[in-house]
């Protein structure tokens, strides 16, 4: 416990003090030359990591904390036994963009949600969020984009969560499901011996969850890197305002054009929030770059192939083509808000 | 005793039937460990986070790795975290 918060204690410290030690460390140890493409990218790079890594290891540490206390299975119990009147939608899509999303994990989930009953509309709500909003998605963005930044993309992926569940919903796509979903039976194992799930206290599990949030850390760290390594090099030496003649706001066609262009795309956010800084940094408006970012991470070629199993493509489609109108309309929203 | 080992394929999936494996092999544990991969089987039993530890048809372990010493605390004294 006491180790656990000595460690906590460390990160704040070095967070709080990071640009002056990576400063002296590129500037006077390294020897670079402040004003030079070198020397501007060398601390880009390492400021820019070491400020993410911290970030992220707290926001998964956090979200494993609310998810050793509130884990899926009882969302779902939560989501079936009451009446929500509408707010469903909100928690389903709440607890898309705090759970860590693992797309080998998203159709054990789907399944789980439709044979509890779940609808589909609420379902989706869930299954549009989790990709689209998770800690490394968030942690990059707040530490390349700053506060309201994330606060403007983790709302309206929730919102957008939300209100495209809600229409789903509406749409009565149950029959596009496979047909192996639709005759999914409740007939789970019988249990054969008494084993004891014992209730843990919060102090003898925090040292699991930092574990865990370490690992996510461990597990990005890698693209984290070569996504800020690129960035930290665009940066020195792409022109400014380079972006700006083909993707600026004054441009109608800019929005669903890299929409439209990105949904194909697959990259996790740890790869791709660094470069969508330096394409703001550059001139790109940054409703376009968000909504870039969204259909990157959001919707991708694996996800599709992964929902087969339990949909048709028409109904992939539909999904698809739902959640990228949104996004579009988003991009503006946000080119105009921000 | 009788192990699964639930998950799709993902590299999470193959590091926790490595872990049971290793365990079992370090305690003398007698154990039947399986992997089950068919999305339809792993949904019997109700598991909506993999991968997933069955040990007697109970679900033990959901959604993450646990450590070694946690792998060999659940299948010596039969007690697990929820």
């Amino acid at each position: 416990m006491v180790a656990v918060f000595t460690v906590l204690l460390a990160l704040v410290v070095l967070y709080y003090f990071l640009e002056q030690i990576i400063g002296a460390f590129t500037f006077d140890f390294l020897g670079l030359n402040p004003g030079s493409h070198l020397g501007t990218s060398v601390n880009f790079f390492f400021y820019d990591t070491i400020k993410i890594l911290i970030l992220l290891f707290v926001i998964s540490s956090l979200m494993g904390v609310v998810n050793a206390y509130f884990p899926i299975d009882r969302l779902r119990n939560y989501l079936t036994s009451r009446k929500l009147y509408g707010l469903q939608y909100f928690f389903a899509s709440f607890f898309g963009a705090i759970t860590p999303f693992c797309s080998c994990s998203s159709i054990p989930l789907f399944i789980g949600f439709v044979k509890g009953g779940i609808p589909l509309g609420v379902t989706f709500a869930f299954l549009i969020t989790s990709p689209l909003v998770n800690e490394v998605a968030v942690a990059m963005f707040l530490g390349l984009f700053g506060l309201k930044a994330t606060l403007v993309y983790a709302g309206s992926g929730i919102l957008m969560g939300m209100i495209g569940g809600y229409l789903l919903g509406k749409f009565k796509l149950e029959r596009y499901l496979s047909d192996w979903v639709k005759q999914i039976q409740a007939d789970s194992e019988q249990e054969s011996e008494v084993w004891c799930g014992e209730k843990t206290s919060f102090g003898d599990r925090l040292p699991y969850i930092l574990k865990d949030g370490w690992g996510i850390v461990r597990k990005v760290l890698v693209y984290v890197l070569i996504g800020i390594a690129i960035g930290a090099a665009m940066h020195g030496y792409v022109p400014e305002n380079f972006f700006a003649q083909h993707l600026s706001a004054d441009k109608w066609y800019a929005i669903p054009l890299t929409v439209v262009l990105a949904v194909p795309m697959y990259a996790n956010a740890a790869g791709i929030v660094p470069v969508i800084q330096v394409f703001v940094a550059k001139g790109v408006p940054l409703g376009t770059a968000i909504a870039f970012m969204m259909a990157v991470v959001g919707l991708s070629l694996p996800e599709a192939t992964l929902l087969k199993k339990v949909m048709t493509w028409k109904l992939i489609g539909i999904f698809f083509g739902t959640i990228t109108v949104f996004i579009i309309i988003l991009g503006y929203l946000f080119n105009i808000i921000l | 005793m009788d192990i699964k080992v639930l998950g799709t394929g993902c590299a999470k999936c193959k590091s926790l039937e490595k872990a049971v494996k290793d365990v079992i092999e370090e305690n003398g544990i007698q154990a039947n460990v399986t992997k089950v991969e068919d999305i339809l089987e792993i949904m019997k039993f109700d598991v909506m986070s993999t991968p997933a530890l069955v040990v007697d048809g109970n679900v033990v372990v959901k959604g993450r790795v646990p450590s070694n010493s946690e792998l060999k605390e659940i299948l010596t004294t039969k007690i697990y975290r929820l």
